[in-house]
């Protein structure tokens, strides 16, 4: 029965959580669906923690290993990739629309350099 | 769930690391919901940052005997590859870098699936539904990593951006691989502790992935990375429910969620179903029907010249700008903002028409232009657009196409009939800038350019509107 509570806790807090997300992806504009893209690639990066979590059971073998190593590496790609991306596309759209012209160039042109 | 003395550590207890995780996933929702607009949105994907921070951290501790070497070893090469990449990034290669990303995450699903496996000698002592889960992430997440990456291949032109299919023999291929990986993933939840089984499972959705993605041409990719991240999304969430994590549930649903929308989004504005862009069928079947209805069309085509459109620009009240895929490719965004300037400077009022599906992802025109520091006010979505030109004197279509067909109006038998458009040909006139007379993506003659007031500026846009704003000096 802890087994089965367990389950059918987990499915309501899944189903929940669809529903909000269902609202809270709705309010974003289109305008900003690529951070949109970019910020959910990082949070899906949070399956690093299962990554985390495997690894604690202390697998034995190298092959194990590895596996478990190149799986938190492509989690933390996404979680550090992702945010630093979204802010850098995010500050691009922040600055426009109160600052005048000028103003808001220097700033973007840093944000340039590797272009 | 096992409850540890509290004398060990609080930061071990199973309800403080719960707490925790319920912590993060607050965040996570407050900072998605910054993203309504675009003065909270940064403050609001920092929120996001810091409740991941929470849940890795949290997890960190909880796992205090865990095998530190590796994780640090993970930790810092995700870093090294990840940090540089989201830095250095152009914004016209935003698309490949969310395929590549989103593959990243799947690859990572499926991998821990595959350890989980391993460590628990086939799913041997754990329940069946922690199996099911696993075993579902784990198709999920491969069919999600291979997808991806062949999109990155498209979108970065290492593959060809055509559809490669197998023709009619497709759909089969595809169902067969479908029903290969359910039944091996059937037969490893139902006790076969097989590693081959699970590893063929794992192949037949490798395969899958990439007979999915390949067939699909580069117009639709819009569809396709959405699709692909509603699918990573899926995949963690289901990890979460075989590792027994919230934060995970959570996370994983909700960019399920948002992959959803954008999915569903972008294949309205195309007004086709999602099934029928995952069979592919738009690149081969339609296009030839639109080729050969495009004859009777044969009008006359009105060639103008930097100087004249530059002129026709300067005597404008309003002024609509339509960017396409065409601009991200020639990174025209900044040479358009600059004409933009120069029209301002002449009182001339000017605004940008975005397609949904203009570009390679949602959103993409967006980035381009904000990059280029344009206004977020000047960026108009379709349907605020439409209305508005009626009353504007010159649209100018730098690298769009089939998102300004009138066809899609006009014409019952073309194939993106119904397919909601920018409504430039209501304008006064229309400047097309384009490289050639090529039909677009769809391979459909668009009627625009046969219009008597549309005129067509042949080049890259980015010298074509540069040459524009030179003339406009002259003037």
């Amino acid at each position: 029965m802890i087994l089965a509570s367990t389950l059918t806790t987990n499915l309501a807090i899944l189903v929940l959580a669809g529903f909000i997300g269902f609202v809270v992806i709705s309010k974003v504009p289109n305008t900003l669906h690529t951070p949109l893209m970019s910020g959910t690639n990082a949070i899906h990066g949070i399956v690093l923690l299962g990554g985390l979590l495997v690894v604690g059971l202390a697998g034995n073998g190298t092959f194990n290993k590895i596996i478990l190593v190149v799986a938190i590496a492509f989690g933390t790609i996404n979680v550090v990739g992702g945010f630093l991306v979204t802010d850098r596309m995010l500050e691009m759209f922040k600055s426009k629309p109160k600052l005048p012209v000028g103003a808001g160039k220097g700033k973007d042109d840093d944000g340039d350099e590797a272009a | 769930m096992t409850q540890l003395p509290l004398a060990t550590s609080f930061l071990q207890d199973q309800s403080f690391l719960d707490i925790l995780y319920i912590v993060a996933f607050g965040l996570f929702i407050q900072g998605l919901r910054g993203l309504s607009g675009p003065t909270t949105a940064v403050r609001g994907n920092r929120i996001a940052a810091v409740g991941m921070g929470i849940a890795v951290i949290a997890t960190l501790l909880n796992r205090l005997e865990g095998n530190w070497g590796l994780i640090v070893l993970g930790i810092a090469l995700g870093t090294a590859v990840g940090v540089p990449a989201a830095r250095q990034v152009k914004m016209t290669a935003m698309p490949q870098m969310v395929a590549l990303f989103n593959g990243v995450g799947g690859g990572a699903v499926f991998l821990i699936s595959w350890s989980e496996f391993r460590l628990t000698h086939g799913y041997m002592s754990t329940p069946t539904y922690v199996a099911i889960f696993s075993l579902f992430a784990a198709i999920v997440g491969s069919v999600s990593f291979w997808g991806s990456n062949i999109a990155f291949g498209k979108l970065q032109e290492i593959i060809p951006g055509r559809p490669i299919s197998f023709g009619s023999a497709q759909q089969i291929v595809n169902l067969a691989l479908l029903i290969l990986a359910v039944a091996a993933g059937v037969d490893v939840a139902a006790g076969d502790h097989s590693e081959a089984i699970f590893i063929g499972m794992l192949v037949c959705a490798a395969l899958l992935g990439n007979a999915v993605v390949l067939p699909i041409g580069g117009a639709d990719m819009p569809v396709v990375i959405s699709l692909l991240n509603a699918f990573t999304g899926l995949s963690a969430a289901a990890t979460g429910i075989a590792l027994d994590n919230p934060a995970l549930i959570v996370a994983g649903m909700i960019v399920g969620a948002s992959g959803t929308i954008l999915t569903n989004l972008m294949a309205t504005a195309m007004n086709r179903s999602i099934p029928a862009i995952v069979a592919g069928g738009f690149g081969g079947g339609g296009a030839v029907e639109g080729a050969s209805g495009a004859g009777e069309h044969a009008g006359t085509v009105r060639s103008t010249s930097a100087a004249d459109a530059a002129i026709q620009l300067a005597y404008a009240n309003r002024v609509v700008i339509v960017p396409g895929y065409g601009m991200a490719v020639a990174q025209a965004q900044h040479a358009v903002r600059e004409l933009t300037k120069e029209l301002e400077k002449r009182q001339v009022e000017v605004s940008y028409a975005i397609h949904p599906v203009a570009g390679r992802m949602p959103g993409h025109m967006n980035v381009l232009l904000a990059e280029a520091d344009v206004p977020y006010d000047q960026l108009r979505e379709m349907d605020d657009a439409n209305p508005e030109f009626q009353r504007t004197d010159v649209s100018l279509v730098i690298g769009a196409n089939d998102v300004t067909n009138p066809a899609a109006k006009n014409t019952p038998s073309s194939p993106i009939y119904g397919m909601p458009i920018l409504e430039v040909a209501d304008s006064q006139s229309v400047i097309v800038i384009k490289r050639s007379m090529n039909p677009g993506f769809a391979g459909i003659e668009n009627e625009l350019y046969f219009d008597p007031k549309t005129a067509m500026l042949f080049g890259d846009a980015k010298s074509a509107v540069s040459e524009i704003t030179a003339e406009l000096a002259n003037i």
